[in-house]
């Protein structure tokens, strides 16, 4: 194991300086999500326009590094996008972070997939990975509109 | 007492754990087990199973005199006046069930009030929150000073006439605070309250007597004092487990079972239904001897030294803010450091091979008075040095320089 990995200068600067941290004007859906094993906890805000285009994302929460900067990059990268797009986007790094070796979307410039890589690390530290992937899931179910609460449980 | 040689008793202390010596700090989670507890189950599933209390066969009686065995154990071990005020539980969290349940079925109704405090584990608040619901009772909480302690004024100023039971931890699992039990049952009792104890803390680190603490339940956790999982203690006087309802239906608790009426077992049959954890019973009964073999005045002495010098070493770190300063304090300690999440300070200090603890312990009423999500938490047990603290120090400094912080 490479603590060096996992706690990259990026995670670090994100975690530290998270972009988005705040709450969206007027936004148009929203969702919490909590991982109740250890309290970490965010909000994301998203605010939809009239062609289903990513206006605006933010989101309020605390947590470790990794989860700080996890929700940081992800917000960054998905302001713009559609939602259609937005989901493949979502899934591909979930995907990514449980099994593969690689992001696949054509979505995502290779700068934009270097920086998510970054969050990889975390694959050798089971107990860390729901950090990682909390604000993905968060972001589900806010697209979806969900007035659950996403675990990392599920 | 020799630590070195006591240290060998543990055979997860032979190993590297990821290639490190294992620095284990997190015996406020659970205990490491020594050799005698670990052979002692192997040697019962071995040579001597059987279930217990039920068949006339050798092995059963055998079996059924070892598991009584150690119930004569804990009574002694915690000067219980008798052994039938032992009841075996699948750990600490169901004894307060037990109560929670039985004693609200019989004696809370609507308006009653639960005294709790703000220090319990979630395990000494959900039980009696289910009661909020089905019985419409109230729980009020007794408040933590700055120093994360809760007194026995603070006690007396939430004392009502509505007030049924109060129901406090012996030692925090956050600030290490010792609460003033006996007091505060005295004074309960002075107002014809009865009290119970959340012990998991206290039985593996302080001195039991039942006698002198005279409350009226203590719940003991069997895998934080050395003993296996799945096996927990209600301490409770005879009186109450004679006066309340059963818990758990099935085998073992019944004196006789007829289509139109059923009557209950004896004590302490009556708490125990079903197939218990017979091995885990049994084996229990060897970490009482090692806790007795010890010495636990000579336990507290030692986990007193080591708290001291992680205070003194820990306090003079940059960045290191120790949560709570109570006078009477266990061997637990609560840090934050400004910069660096809790979870981030675990899993850094477990690259050095420093098991400790990140998150809210169980405890998040605690931690949203202290206005933190999260704390990281170094717990002490029979087997940890000075050059733990040592290596936790240098450790946290690794962390600090990951982090750039000065």
């Amino acid at each position: 194991m490479n603590l060096k990995e996992l706690y990259q200068e990026i995670i670090l600067e994100h975690g530290k300086n998270p972009r988005n941290l705040r709450k969206t004007d007027n936004f148009t859906r929203d969702a919490k999500g909590n991982n109740p094993l250890c309290g970490d906890n965010v909000h994301i805000y998203l605010k939809l326009n009239d062609n289903n285009k990513v206006e605006d994302i933010s989101f309020e929460g605390n947590g470790c590094a990794i989860t700080m900067a996890s929700a940081s990059i992800m917000t960054d990268l998905v302001r713009g996008k559609e939602e259609k797009e937005v989901k493949e986007i979502v899934t591909d790094f979930l995907d990514m972070i449980k099994e593969k070796d690689e992001l696949n979307t054509q979505l995502l410039s290779e700068d934009e997939k270097t920086k998510l890589m970054c969050l990889s690390g975390v694959k050798q530290y089971p107990m860390r990975v729901k950090c990682a992937t909390l604000s993905w899931h968060t972001l589900t179910s806010a697209m979806n509109n969900s007035q659950e609460i996403a675990s990392t449980e599920d | 007492m020799n630590i070195d040689q006591i240290k060998k008793e543990f055979p997860i202390f032979d190993n590297k754990v990821q290639n490190n010596d294992l620095v284990y700090l997190d015996s406020a989670n659970s205990s490491q087990k020594p050799r005698i507890v670990i052979d002692r189950i192997y040697d019962f599933y071995s040579k001597e199973f059987s279930n217990v209390g039920r068949s006339v066969h050798y092995l059963a009686v055998a079996a059924t005199n070892l598991y009584e065995q150690t119930r004569t154990s804990v009574q002694k071990y915690i000067n219980a006046s008798d052994k039938n005020e032992i009841v075996f539980t699948k750990g600490a969290t169901e004894a307060i069930n037990l109560v929670a349940n039985t004693f609200g079925q019989k004696y809370l109704d609507e308006g009653d009030e639960v005294l709790i405090t703000e220090l319990e584990h979630h395990s000494n608040y959900v039980p009696w929150h289910f009661l909020r619901k089905s019985k419409k009772i109230n729980i009020e909480f007794a408040e933590v000073n700055d120093q994360g302690e809760v007194t026995l004024e603070e006690i007396k100023k939430k004392i009502t006439d509505r007030t049924k039971i109060i129901c406090v931890t012996h030692l925090s699992n956050v600030t290490g605070a010792i609460l003033p039990i006996k007091e505060i049952v005295s004074f309960a009792h002075s107002k014809g309250i009865p009290v119970l104890v959340d012990g998991c803390q206290g039985a593996p680190h302080l001195k039991l007597d039942m006698q002198d603490l005279d409350c009226d339940f203590y719940a003991i956790s069997g895998h934080k004092m050395y003993g296996p999982t799945g096996i927990g203690v209600l301490y409770a006087k005879k009186k109450w487990l004679e006066d309340l309802p059963p818990y758990q239906g099935g085998g073992g608790m019944i004196r006789e079972v007829k289509k139109k009426g059923i009557s209950y077992g004896e004590l302490p049959n009556k708490y125990e239904a079903g197939t218990m954890a017979t091995a885990q019973v049994i084996a229990f009964n060897e970490s009482i001897k090692f806790l007795e073999k010890i010495g636990i005045e000579n336990i507290e002495k030692h986990e007193k030294e080591l708290l001291d010098y992680a205070v003194e070493l820990l306090s003079k770190n940059n960045s290191v803010n120790i949560i709570g300063n109570p006078k009477n304090k266990g061997g637990v300690i609560s840090f934050t450091i400004e910069g660096i999440h809790p979870h981030d300070i675990a899993t850094i200090l477990d690259e050095d091979g420093v098991a400790i603890r990140a998150g809210h312990h169980c405890c998040q009423i605690l931690h949203e008075k202290l206005g933190l999500p999260a704390t990281a938490r170094a717990s002490f047990g029979v087997y940890n040095t000075k050059d733990d603290i040592d290596q936790l120090n240098n450790s946290i400094n690794n962390c600090k320089k990951i982090f750039n912080l000065k």
